[in-house]
């Protein structure tokens, strides 16, 4: 079980979150002008890497606040946390 | 006699407390002190179970967690635990143990002819001979379990009850032997939070059983003045009994702590077992190691024991295991269990070591005690049945491979110590991520790279001399501790083992058959019955990969995890394959390290405490008046009022009829709500309904629908606008939690820029729908400050005002398709102002009524249920309700509703059903075709979501998704039930009642 460091909250147990799937993943802005293809994309294709992936937790049963991790997928080791709009390792963050 | 094997002196064992217990039923005596091993060795048991495949007599072989054998049924009733290592159970008064295996007896086992048959039942026989043709695996499987002998699982409730303990220290520490004692005593000093756990009884590990000294005393006298100092540390916890089973990510480990096992049953001294969830900040390994067998003809015949076990019945509970001894070795540390029999009195027939040259400092002083040592030689076959009468050696050639001699010679003994070098318990090491790596000098896995924060030290780390294993676990525990944070403190040095040098091991994985295929069988795994024979067979047979192998052959697949042969059967396999062990792989442990009864991890999450209980501000009222209830979700709802004698079916035509013709009141405080608030608000609910909300007055009620991004129908519910600012919305019962985060997320991440609070209330209010034509004069009758006249207060509007007293929020809303109004009051105040309905709606004979009948009356409006009619493959459009989706503006899911699946003409509709037969009731789920009689695979052109008898209209009613259905009204088409059954219906428009809606807005 993992121990995920919650930006408002601190180190807590797996248990107290959810996972919300890869991060940055960007709403298209005008979602009229954007092709069938595009929009697919947007709704159903995530990355799946070994190694390093960016992604969404959300402290749901003590602050509910969203975050993002950085956490390995081999070792599991997580090497960072920062807040929904923040700046993650490698320049990695959220649509502004 | 009783306990002819009993040493008339010495162990650790309390003689003055005598302990009567049961053997399949033959009553004996041991002592205090003594585990269920030693106390039948004691009474000079040797048979305990019959083996898994060939049913051969078994006898104890270790004297711990590593035992194959002795696996025996404890106790009975509900108590009863299956599968309990002797090894590892202290024995208690009154214990009653019992053979898992052997039938109709363990001393005549008639599955033994298995034995005869063993030529067919080679590796792999499961899969070639019980799988083929498959449909007679059902049968062969029941007389192979019973054959097998696993053990009996109680029929009985577990009467025990579990704990469970959350935790965090700065250093865990698995395993009290000396390393790990060491690694307490400089990490406790410091002042760190330690825990020290270790699976047996006492401290102290394998200096228990041995008679090492420290400083020129017994070691023991060393353990127990640290385990005095330890335990006068306050942030030092000690946990006998407690196994570290568990290696987690992020340095979670978990412990199973037998806190009353050692009791007889009945004795009420706290929970039966306690598993600790231990969040660590770093981890000393001291876990020790396990000495191999060696794999000789025969050597599963009882009397053939770990050397290092046999002097652990010698030294720790004064139990001589056999009269005359042949130890048999590829080392230097059996020729210790040869003194240790010497000295207690056993003779010692001879050690027969496989080595060439045998020098050291230890097999010294056994030639000097007059023992007989043959250096280059090997034991080939043991003689006797169910116990050891024999042995015989011959000489080996120069490379081991094969004889130098023609004929073996016999020796006389009943009780072989073999040693085939030791393995360091790399287990909790591998479990955290670690990779284990091949040692050449030791012949033996130690711990790789660590992954987590965890250092193994001793034997466990495979340093084999007691020094080492003090300074090494001293130094580890000093370390852990400074890297929390805690400098180190003075305290006594670590004393002074004699050191002893010990020559080079010679690994020796398999002695050479000495009759070729017809040699004695030579087992790797006792456990699971594989022999070596087995995975030289798997090799020819073209298994390459250990995992592979260990599968066709079971190897390493029982509850001991293959902790004494999985070495030596990979090294068979490497062998076999002519490559080496490093290459031929390594095998990855996994929890639990030994097995772990059901309830220690369940814990006390049984019976009411599983899954929590939501119930309504009401609820003790419907159970009061005779509710039947159902679950949903955790919700306990009322289903339906029976009055006396009423079935399902006859109080859901009352309560329908009620509600349809005077009036009905229904508990709906289970609907989720959530408080949405801030200048964003209309802007907020624009991206997430379809529909829009700007121009929604305060003071109106809008019905709304949600989709996912995919665009399908997710939840729906009425939203009232209370304030410019301020939005009251509902959501469906099951819903509720998920829309909550659904709407956070998006608030969060998406559009942080929204200036919008949300906050669950669906436990803060109670809400009272009351339903029907009277529904207006009971509402009259409650609250004077509300204008209940229609064009005051119109339908989809809601007013503030007093209830019974009570500070209310009034939505003139309809689920029923009747007049009605939902009184929203605080939960504290519901069941006052549902009895105050009561009260009032007693003049119009008010009907309480549960879902059944809310169900009935929605269907009969064609309103839809999310999740029942839908299920998350379902648009708007499918639905019919493309007019609520808004087309001059964005919200969630709309893109995917122009995608051009969600444009197929074809799509599967919302649609009504009357069957043909006017009182038959289709069953939810029924499959719809056009033609029944259609070749197979028939067209399936969708199914029933919906489907109840109707009070008002008389007749059965369905709701279906069908294919292309709003274009087929008219049509019949044919459900093929189950049951052969094939029944018409008509589809028709989804609103079967009053599809003007006029009855709402009266
Ligand atoms: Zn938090």
């Amino acid at each position: 079980m993992l121990q995920i460091d919650c930006p408002w909250c601190g180190p807590r147990d797996e248990t107290e979150f959810s996972y919300g799937g890869e991060a940055h993943i960007v709403r298209p802005s005008d979602p009229d002008a954007t092709s069938d293809e595009a929009w697919a994309d947007y709704l159903f294709m995530r990355t799946n890497p070994r190694g390093r992936h960016a992604e969404q937790w959300c402290h749901a049963h003590g602050c509910r606040r969203w975050f993002n991790v950085v956490r390995d997928t081999v070792s599991y080791r997580i090497e960072a946390v920062y807040r929904i709009g923040g700046q993650g390792p490698g320049g990695s963050h959220d649509p502004a | 006699m009783t306990q002819p094997r009993r040493l008339p002196q010495g162990g650790r064992i309390d003689r003055s407390r005598e302990l009567a217990f049961s053997f399949n039923g033959r009553p004996l005596q041991g002592y205090a002190g003594d585990t269920l091993a030693a106390a039948l060795l004691a009474n000079d048991v040797r048979l305990v179970a019959r083996s898994f495949k060939y049913h051969r007599p078994r006898g104890i072989v270790g004297a711990g967690a590593e035992e194959p054998n002795a696996l025996l049924q404890l106790g009975g009733g509900g108590h009863t635990l299956p599968h309990q290592r002797a090894t590892q159970v202290e024995l208690y008064a009154g214990l009653e143990a019992v053979s898992v295996n052997g039938w109709p007896s363990l001393e005549f086992d008639l599955m033994a002819i298995n034995s005869r048959l063993a030529g067919l039942l080679p590796a792999g026989f499961y899969y070639k001979t019980f799988m083929w043709p498959q449909r007679f695996w059902g049968r062969y499987e029941h007389q192979i379990r019973r054959a097998a002998g696993l053990g009996r699982a109680p029929m009985e409730a577990d009467p025990d009850r579990y704990d469970k303990t959350h935790v965090h220290c700065d250093v865990l520490i698995a395993g009290g032997g000396p390393a790990g004692l060491a690694a307490a005593l400089a990490a406790g000093r410091s002042g760190a939070r330690v825990i020290l756990a270790d699976e047996q009884a006492e401290f102290g590990g394998g200096l228990l059983g041995s008679r090492e000294q420290l400083d020129g005393r017994p070691a023991t006298d060393w353990v127990k003045a640290a385990v005095a100092e330890l335990r006068g540390l306050p942030e030092v916890r000690m946990l006998p009994r407690s196994t570290v089973f568990g290696y987690y990510d992020h340095n979670l480990l978990t412990i199973a702590e037998r806190v009353t096992d050692h009791l007889p049953p009945g004795i009420s001294a706290g929970p039966r077992q306690r598993l600790w969830r231990v969040r660590a900040g770093r981890v000393v390994i001291a876990a020790g190691a396990i000495e191999r067998p060696l794999v000789f003809g025969n050597n599963d015949r009882p009397g053939v024991m770990q050397a290092s076990a046999v002097s652990t019945y010698l030294n720790r509970y004064a139990v001589a295991p056999g009269r005359a001894a042949a130890v048999f070795t590829n080392n230097d540390s059996a020729y210790r269990s040869a003194l240790d029999l010497l000295d207690a009195g056993v003779e010692v027939a001879a050690v027969v070591d496989v080595r060439l040259r045998v020098d050291g400092e230890l097999p010294a002083r056994v030639r000097a005690a007059g023992i007989a040592v043959h250096s280059g030689y090997a034991l080939v076959d043991v003689q006797g049945g169910k116990r050891v009468e024999g042995a015989r050696l011959m000489a080996l050639d120069s490379d081991g491979r094969g004889f130098s001699s023609a004929y073996p010679v016999g020796l006389r003994c009943d009780l072989i110590a073999m040693s085939g070098g030791w393995s360091p318990a790399v287990h909790l090491h591998s479990q955290s991520g670690g990779k284990p790596r091949f040692d050449e000098t030791l012949a033996a896995f130690v711990p790789g790279t660590s992954c987590q924060a965890e250092v193994s030290v001793g034997a466990a780390r495979g340093c084999f001399d007691l020094s080492g294993c003090l300074q090494e676990g001293f130094e580890a525990g000093a370390a852990a501790a400074r890297a929390q944070g805690f400098e180190a403190r003075p305290g006594a040095p670590m004393p002074a083992a004699v050191i002893i040098a010990q020559a080079p091991m010679m690994p020796m994985w398999r002695v050479p058959s000495w009759r070729g295929v017809k040699g004695p069988k030579q087992f790797v795994d006792f456990q699971n019955d594989t022999s070596a024979a087995d995975i030289a067979l798997a090799a020819r047979e073209g298994y390459r990969s250990v995992e592979h192998v260990k599968r066709y052959t079971a190897l390493g697949f029982g509850t001991d995890q293959g902790k004494l042969g999985n070495i030596n059967g990979m090294a068979i396999l490497a062998e076999t394959l002519g490559q080496d062990i490093p290459s031929t792989g390594t095998t990855t442990f996994r929890p639990p390290y030994t097995p772990v009864s059901i309830g220690t991890l369940v814990g006390r999450t049984v019976g009411d405490l599983f899954d929590p209980l939501r119930k309504t501000a009401i609820h003790e009222w419907h159970v009061e008046h005779g509710a039947e209830f159902e679950n949903v979700g955790q919700w306990k709802r009322p289903w339906y009022y029976p009055r006396q004698g009423e079935s399902l079916d006859q109080a859901v035509y009352r309560e329908c009829l009620a509600a349809r013709r005077t009036v009905g009141v229904m508990d709906a405080s289970t609907l989720g709500k959530i408080d949405v608030r801030g200048p964003d608000a209309a802007e907020f609910l624009n991206r997430v309904y379809t529909n829009g909300w700007t121009k929604l007055g305060v003071g109106r009620c809008r019905y709304g629908l949600m989709l996912g991004e995919d665009g399908m129908v997710m939840d729906d519910g009425v939203t009232a606008r209370l304030a410019d600012d301020h939005y009251y919305m509902t959501t469906t019962t099951g819903g509720a939690a998920h829309v909550m985060g659904w709407l956070e997320r998006w608030l969060q991440t998406e559009w942080p820029d929204l200036k919008v609070y949300l906050t669950s209330v669906t436990d803060q209010w109670a809400t009272v729908a009351v339903v029907g034509p009277q529904s207006r004069g009971v509402l009259a009758a409650l609250c004077q400050d509300i204008d209940f006249a229609a064009e005051a207060f119109p339908f989809m509007a809601f007013r503030e005002g007093t209830v019974a007293g009570v500070a209310a929020r009034v939505f003139r809303i309809s689920f029923s398709g009747e007049l009605s109004y939902e009184i929203n009051v605080p939960a504290d105040y519901g069941r006052h102002v549902w009895e105050a309905v009561m009260a009032a709606g007693a003049a119009f004979d008010i009907t309480p009524y549960g879902t059944e009948s809310m169900h009935v009356l929605r269907a009969e409006k064609g309103f839809i249920i999310v999740g029942q009619d839908t299920d998350g493959s379902v648009t708007p459009d499918d639905l019919g309700m493309s007019w609520i989706l808004a087309k001059n503006k964005d919200y969630l899911g709309r893109r995917s509703l122009l995608r051009p699946d969600s444009v197929r003409t074809d799509r599967k509709q919302m649609v009504g059903l009357k069957t043909l037969q006017p009182g038959f009731v289709l069953p939810e789920g029924a499959q719809l075709v056009d033609d029944p009689d259609a070749a197979k695979p028939v067209p399936m052109l969708g199914h029933v979501t919906s489907s109840y008898h109707s009070p008002c209209l008389g007749r059965s009613i369905a709701l279906a998704l069908i294919r292309n259905g709003r274009q087929r009204h008219g049509d019949v088409v044919y459900a093929p039930l189950s049951d052969g059954r094939i029944v018409r219906a008509e589809i028709c428009d989804p609103v079967f009642y009053d599809p003007e809606g006029a009855r709402q807005n009266v």
